[in-house]
């Protein structure tokens, strides 16, 4: 039937298909079920990944058209000193929030999946952070951390600390704020990936004489090796795109030390109004966050990840 | 194979010591690392939780001479009044209008296009399938310039349709995975029998796909609902009158406008935290489902 069907539709163009003939290719869904969302898609996504490349080609103040203006952005860019500063401040930022997020996940993950009942109760509060936006997060901590009235003001030790006007530590109370905002949603995965380990792994164990570090290292942590990989991406690529929070905590200061690049590309264009320039600045973000996803899942192995997901 | 099987009973195994039965499962000792870290943390959640409820609850007096961790001497909603009588509602609208129409578009568009993935092998099909995927890399702030451009040009820049046009594009990526995923654990023989049975594609996916597919739409229903509700930087660059303001920004702006009035600004966040908080309340398990779409159990 498949066959006729091949044979038939190619050279007779002419009348149009009668209805019912064709099951063999009629009982599939077309093309046309994707093409809505594949263009809605290419139209706001895709479209804006072509026009930042061209727009870093460009002279643009916001009002207008884009001017042409060769390579003027790039040249700019490579011998600016404050973009390659807020790019080491991203990496940094990067690799301590990832430090940071990662064991405490990982413990209160695994020690949640426990069937114990307060550690239920316990568990539930821990979530509550999930709950809040990024913006109200960022303001709840502005409040918490103010230098006159804030909470650490009326704790002994804290107290000695302006954790948003110290030029040396505002960045690592930025690292805070956001491990606060994404270790409950960590400690989820974690939660969820160690309560698929069977229990007669840790029975055996226990009855070979091993404690229950030796557990965790020889059983938790080896079986738990993908989630510690896909959370890791997610916290990287996250805190490479780390905006919101950075924008009302610190609006990237004092000075320019928690101005990472996003917030350098979205102060070049939105408030100075260079956004070819910013463009180039967008290009770069482009490149460096696709490139860290895609590298990081290639070299994991995502598809394992995944496998191991529908497995489970 | 009797010692492996008996302890998910509990500590029955041990026959000699007449040991008084407790709760606790297997373990003997209690995990004292983890109970001391699990507490730590519970302070550092609880703690600046406590402080924005309280700190709502105070006058500016207040809050301005007493500390911040004792509990307002004398509670008041005044400031939640405060903030109803300025822009709150406006915002709370907004925000539910963005939120609504975002997921609308986003599981109208994606799960046809899921069901399309899941039984069209065609080069087409795949090939935009795999070029979706590709936008789980890209981040939203390299795209914010050109979207910036184009809504201007079409002359959109302030409206609400500004905002949810390029949220809902950007949440599709993540819903279509778990769609497809979903979809593809449909046994073939159920598609095979409604096309035995005559149906179209059209009668499938309203009859086989849609009911078989609701817990992937829940999921992805709750996640583009977050990141709508969330979201910060499209609405930042998108809108700019207090008419198209949502409630993010509208906190934000709270913050400038409202000056030292922290309990007030205190109160709007928490009243924007009520909507999702209900949500959590009642189906917490579809909420959390939502939060890690497509990355975890």
């Amino acid at each position: 039937m498949a066959g006729t069907t091949l044979v038939t539709t190619a050279p007779t163009p002419t009348a149009p298909a009668p209805r019912g003939r064709p099951r063999g290719t009629r009982e599939r869904p077309s093309g046309w079920y994707l093409a809505p969302a594949l263009a809605f898609f290419g139209f706001f996504a895709v479209l804006p990944m072509g026009l930042v490349v061209y727009l870093s080609f460009t002279d643009w103040n916001g009002f207008g058209f884009p001017q042409p203006s060769g390579a003027a952005n790039w040249e700019r860019l490579v011998a600016d000193g404050e973009a390659r500063d807020a790019l080491l401040l991203t990496l940094l930022f990067m690799v301590v929030t990832w430090a940071v997020q990662t064991p405490i996940a990982l413990l209160i993950g695994v020690w949640a999946a426990g069937r114990q009942r307060n550690r239920a109760v316990l568990s539930s509060l821990f979530f509550l952070p999930l709950l809040l936006s990024t913006a109200a997060i960022a303001l709840l901590w502005a409040s918490v951390l103010d230098p006159n009235f804030g909470v650490t003001q009326a704790l002994p030790f804290l107290d000695r600390f302006n954790f948003l006007g110290d030029t040396d530590i505002v960045i690592y109370t930025v690292v805070w704020v956001v491990s606060w905002q994404y270790v409950p949603f960590h400690t989820l995965l974690y939660q969820g990936a160690a309560r698929q380990i069977p229990h007669s792994l840790y029975e055996a164990a226990t009855i070979d004489g091993a404690g229950r570090y030796r557990q965790f290292f020889t059983i938790t942590l080896p079986l738990l090796k993908y989630t510690v990989i896909t959370s890791s991406v997610l916290m990287l690529v996250g805190s490479f795109t780390t905006f919101d929070t950075i924008l009302i905590l610190t609006g990237g200061g004092p000075g320019t030390t928690t101005r990472i690049a996003p917030l350098y590309m979205y102060i070049t264009g939105f408030s100075g109004f260079e956004f070819g320039y910013a463009s180039a600045i967008a290009v770069l973000l482009l490149v460096l966050g696709a490139g860290l996803s895609l590298f990081v899942t290639r070299i994991t192995g995502f598809r394992a990840m995944q496998s191991q997901q529908e497995g489970s | 194979m009797t010692a492996t099987a008996l302890p998910t009973r509990g500590a029955t195994a041990a026959p000699a010591p007449p040991r008084p039965r407790r709760r606790r499962r297997r373990r003997e000792r209690p995990n004292v690392l983890a109970g001391v870290l699990s507490l730590a943390w519970f302070v550092l959640v609880a703690v600046p939780l406590y402080y924005l409820v309280s700190g709502s609850l105070r006058t500016r007096q207040d809050y301005l001479s007493t500390n911040p961790l004792v509990p307002p001497s004398d509670p008041t909603l005044e400031n939640y009044r405060t903030v109803f009588e300025g822009g709150f509602p406006t915002y709370l609208l907004n925000t539910v209008v963005v939120t609504l129409a975002t997921v609308a578009i986003v599981v109208g568009l994606t799960l046809p296009a899921a069901y399309a993935i899941a039984r069209n092998t065609g080069r087409f099909v795949q090939r935009g399938f795999s070029l979706m995927l590709v936008g789980l890399a890209i981040p939203a702030q390299a795209a914010i310039i050109p979207v910036y451009l184009m809504i201007t040009q079409l002359r959109m820049y302030d409206t609400l349709l500004a905002v949810i046009l390029p949220t809902a594009a950007f949440a599709m990526p993540v819903a279509l995975l778990v769609m497809v995923n979903s979809l593809r654990d449909i046994p073939g023989e159920l598609y095979e029998a409604q096309t035995l049975d005559g149906a179209g594609p059209f009668a499938v996916l309203r009859h086989l796909v849609l009911p078989l597919a609701k817990p992937a739409i829940t999921t992805v229903s709750v996640f583009t609902s977050l990141t709508a509700w969330n979201g910060f930087l499209f609405p930042l660059v998108l809108t700019q009158s207090e008419d198209t303001r949502v409630l993010t920004l509208g906190l934000w702006d709270f913050q400038g406008q409202f000056g030292t009035n922290v309990p007030g600004l205190l109160a709007a966040v928490t009243l924007s935290v009520v909507p999702i908080f209900v949500l959590y309340l009642i189906g917490r398990r579809y909420l959390l489902s939502g939060l890690t779409a497509g990355f975890g159990k």
